[in-house]
């Protein structure tokens, strides 16, 4: 055995540094497992995008899917409703942002810029009220055309959503958001 | 590492295995898969190929419920594309929707689904649940160097049909040399030939038994591959880790050692 | 804390002070941290570190592992394959927490061989000892019910058999059966029971580990020769011990990673190798496996359990005098228990007035006997109970009993000891000093 007393002071220091440290690697390395394991798991995080097969909803109908644990509302739009929507003048609505996760977080509120197609025959959005997040009603509300056609309502404190879902009258501050969406054929809508 | 699993082995005093089948043992023959041993990883070919033969023959009777059909298209697995799997979803296999309460095509988010039809056992951890070395003595000692042989017992299985049949209670009973006991209820499910692989493997018997018994390999353990990177990481680790605890303590003790020499 | 004589923790800054006359938290965990600890300590004083280092990790992946399971019969199977396949790194932390029982019954069958050999369990350390013996029945107890958690074929009919030996106790043996089970056989309701104890258990073990930690810092820990620490003053106190922070916190430290590193290769390259293939299978309630058998750490008492059938004479004699209360089930069960409790008696049963094996000849002998029986019972309790292996269970629980009733008594009356240094500073000199070792001893190589 070698005589440990003749060694130098910074040596041992490294020793007992490069131990610490490689402790303190190992501690840390068995720390992140544990904090990981708590987010989302692969059956959920398989389900953050999902597709949707719109082949069977006319116009003038709308289908609710649900998609990260809240409903969307998708809408086949009527020609009438599309015209009421468009119609619109930015300037008068309650809220002037599109709300839509495809587009610039700073696009105006057009119904161009809410549709998911130019004709504006698709509107997919989150059926969440941005109030205090009921999930509001189909074909209701100061908003829907004559005969009870468009329009959303949110029977929870009133808010009111015109034909595009933009939010018009009633405590709720903004638009309902479109969350991220494609045709990946003609009658699918992948949503996320 | 032989050296590190030996110690291994004598840590775990004498480790005392699992299956012990009574009765007869059936033959179980030792194979070179690729994802044994420390290093072993899945050959991708060849479970896209056992995929095939899992499709095509065993799952007229065979359910698999526990695997994701999306898992597919895991790196560390048969790492199908996306759209593959959709389309092979789409294509073999129907689920019940309880919000459509109908039945629809399945979707890459389902899991294989379950088949209870004839009575034949789930796949989906058919692999680890059976064990195809046990010896010597019981000590499960050869598992050390084989593996637990749950791929090599179906395999073993799948080509040990020697063609005796027999009646027993109204059921058909086939001989098979890998079978506890030596007399199977499951007709002999593979011929040759039974697919065609598109990369032009020969579909012998033997090559279909390997491949689908690999298959079912990664279908009991798709994290397979990561678990055995996360050992090597984890062992080579802990021994720099302890080298430099082994040298702290050396020098630490070294003074008092050191006075009781005076 | 009494014990030892030694510095204690002494405030200086006026925050200190505050705190300590408050709440002396900072004195304990001095106390604790720098107690003076024998010098001699070989490397078979590790096992409590390790121990403890087993108990912090069941219950850290223990807890993790309950965000992900559910205790249903319908659901049980399925939320582990559901760990297994879907949670991140969630395969990796179940095969730690199935495996880390293993490693955990790998310590404590190395720490109660050491004290049983350096005869830790004599006066004054009795209560150390019933301690210890209760964490490990608890450590039992809480793995089997474990065991049942992930609904496989063999964790039902483990439970079955294990609760049918509460059935086979007279008269009230049925009721307390299924008082265990909620019902006439293992279904939900058992799940959920032995779920919830499960997950308290590690508690109450965690709480009896405090009070083992306290009863040896009183007494101070044994060591290799069984001489105990001078307690006549600080200064001769100090020639036989050194504090436990750094000394022997490194030197454990050490050991438990290396044995980490052999954990870590189990895990990493075959973490099915202890468990039973049948467990890959759903439970069922209409098929029994072939053959039954409890993990490995389980086999030696499950081998003493089996191995008294209806031919044994004691048996048969037991049947006669009790007017057939005691058959040969309820008597495999006594066996089975009184195989832990004449271990947890024999501080009372060694009459030796030495106390470390080291200095007794003829009990080496024994005692390695006892060790090489400990497996021989383990491989019997793995295989069927058929041709030779009933036998050779007879054997080696005959053996386990006369080694404390018969062996451990007469020893201390027909042994003649060797002599024993007079301190351990003689001890550890011997050791280190100019002088080569005199000891021959195999476990005599304290801190290297």
């Amino acid at each position: 055995m070698s005589n440990a007393e003749h060694h130098e002071g910074t040596r041992r220091d490294f020793l007992y540094y490069a131990t610490a440290g490689a402790g303190a690697v190992a501690t840390g390395a068995a720390v992140w497992p544990l904090v990981n394991q708590m987010n989302p798991s692969a059956d959920v995080l398989a389900l953050s995008s999902i597709r949707v097969d719109v082949s069977g909803v006319a116009e003038g109908s709308q289908i609710t899917v649900k998609w990260l644990g809240k409903p969307v509302f998708i809408r086949r739009r009527t020609p009438s409703e599309i015209e009421d929507a468009r119609s619109v003048d930015v300037s008068d609505l309650v809220d002037q942002v599109a709300r839509n996760a495809n587009l610039d977080g700073s696009a105006e509120a057009t119904d161009e810029n809410r549709a998911m197609d130019e004709s504006g025959e698709w509107l997919v959005q989150m059926g969440v009220c941005t109030h205090l997040g009921c999930v509001p009603l189909g074909n209701a509300g100061d908003f829907a055309l004559d005969g009870g056609v468009g329009g959303w309502f949110c029977p929870c404190h009133g808010s009111h959503y015109d034909t595009s879902g933009r939010i018009r009258k009633g405590p709720a501050p903004e638009n309902l958001p479109v969350p991220p969406a494609e045709f990946v054929d003609e009658t699918t809508i992948l949503l996320g | 590492m032989l050296k590190k699993l030996a110690l291994a082995a004598t840590l775990a005093l004498a480790p005392v295995s699992g299956a012990f089948a009574a009765g007869a043992e059936g033959h179980i023959e030792n194979f070179d898969f690729s994802f044994e041993g420390p290093f072993g990883t899945f050959d991708q070919a060849q479970l896209q190929r056992g995929l095939q033969v899992y499709t095509q023959v065993c799952s007229a009777c065979h359910g698999m419920q526990y695997v994701p059909l999306r898992t597919l298209s895991a790196e560390d697995g048969p790492g199908m594309p996306e759209d593959q799997v959709r389309a092979y979803a789409e294509q073999f296999f129907e689920v019940y929707d309880e919000e459509l309460e109908d039945f629809r095509a399945a979707r890459p988010t389902d899991h294989f689904p379950a088949n209870t039809a004839a009575g034949a056992p789930d796949l989906s951890m058919m692999a680890k649940a059976r064990a195809g070395f046990h010896g010597p003595y019981g000590l499960g000692i050869n598992q050390f160097f084989k593996g637990m042989g749950g791929p090599e017992y179906i395999a073993s299985l799948l080509h040990g049909y020697t063609g005796e049949e027999k009646e027993e209670a109204g059921t058909i009973l086939y001989e098979n040399t890998a079978f506890p006991g030596g007399w199977i209820s499951m007709a002999p499910p593979l011929y040759g030939d039974d697919v065609e692989y598109s990369d032009g493997t020969e579909a012998s018997i033997e090559q279909q038994s390997q491949d689908v018994a690999a298959f079912l390999m990664w279908a009991a353990e798709p994290k397979l591959m990561a678990r055995k990177q996360a050992g090597f990481v984890g062992v080579v680790f802990l021994t720099v880790l302890s080298v430099l605890l082994y040298l702290t303590n050396k020098r630490l003790w070294a003074p008092v050692k050191a006075r009781a020499k005076d | 804390m009494s014990g030892i004589p030694h510095d204690h923790y002494e405030p200086s800054s006026n925050g200190e002070k505050w705190l300590h006359s408050r709440l002396p938290i900072v004195g304990l965990m001095y106390d604790t941290l720098m107690i003076p600890t024998p010098k001699n300590l070989n490397w078979m004083w590790i096992w409590g570190i390790v121990l403890a280092f087993c108990l912090a990790l069941q219950i850290i992946t223990g807890i993790v592992l309950v965000m992900h399971y559910t205790p249903h019969v319908d659901l049980a199977f399925a939320s582990v394959e559901h760990i297994m396949r879907n949670v991140n790194g969630g395969a990796m932390l179940r095969y730690l927490h199935m495996n880390g029982a293993s490693l955990f019954f790998v310590a404590v069958y190395a720490h109660i061989f050491r004290g049983l050999y350096y005869g830790s369990y004599k006066a004054p350390r009795e209560i150390t000892w019933i301690i210890g013996m209760l964490i490990y029945l608890l450590m039992m107890g809480t793995a089997f019910m474990g065991y049942v958690l992930p609904w496989g074929q063999m964790s039902f009919w483990g439970a079955t058999v294990i609760t049918g030996l509460f059935g086979a106790i007279p008269f009230i043996g049925e009721s307390i059966q299924t008082w265990l089970l909620g019902g006439p056989a293992v279904d939900n309701a058992t799940l959920n029971r032995f779920f919830s104890l499960h997950y308290l258990l590690p508690f109450v073990i965690a709480g009896l580990v405090i009070v083992h930690i306290w009863a040896f810092h009183t007494t101070g820990n044994n060591n290799p020769t069984g001489v105990e620490v001078r307690r006549t003053s600080k200064a001769d106190a100090e020639k036989d011990t050194l504090p436990f922070w750094p000394y022997f916190v490194i030197k454990d430290l050490f050991a438990l990673v290396v044995i980490l590193a052999v954990f870590f290769a189990v895990v990493g390259f075959m973490p099915n190798y202890l468990g039973h293939p049948d467990n890959y299978i759903e439970a069922n309630p209409l098929v029994t496996p072939a053959h039954i058998v409890p993990e490995w750490y389980f086999l030696p008492f499950y081998a003493i359990l089996r191995a008294f059938d209806g031919d044994v004479w004691v048996v048969i004699a037991a049947n006669f005098l009790t007017g057939g209360i005691v058959d040969a089930k309820f008597f495999g069960v006594l066996a089975m228990f009184g195989a832990i409790v004449v271990m947890a008696l024999v501080p009372w049963l060694d009459t030796s007035s030495v106390r470390s094996g080291r200095y007794r000849p003829m009990f080496k002998w024994w005692f390695w006997l006892f060790v090489v029986n400990f497996f021989v019972l383990m491989w019997v309790g793995a295989m069927p109970a058929e041709g030779i292996y009933p036998y050779i269970a007879l054997i080696g629980s005959t053996y386990w009993f006369a080694y404390f009733l018969v062996i451990l008594p007469l020893l201390g009356v027909l042994e003649k000891p060797l002599p024993q240094p007079d301190t351990i500073e003689d001890d550890f000199k011997a050791h280190y000093g100019k002088s080569s070792t005199k000891e021959g001893a195999p476990a005599a190589t304290p801190a290297e």
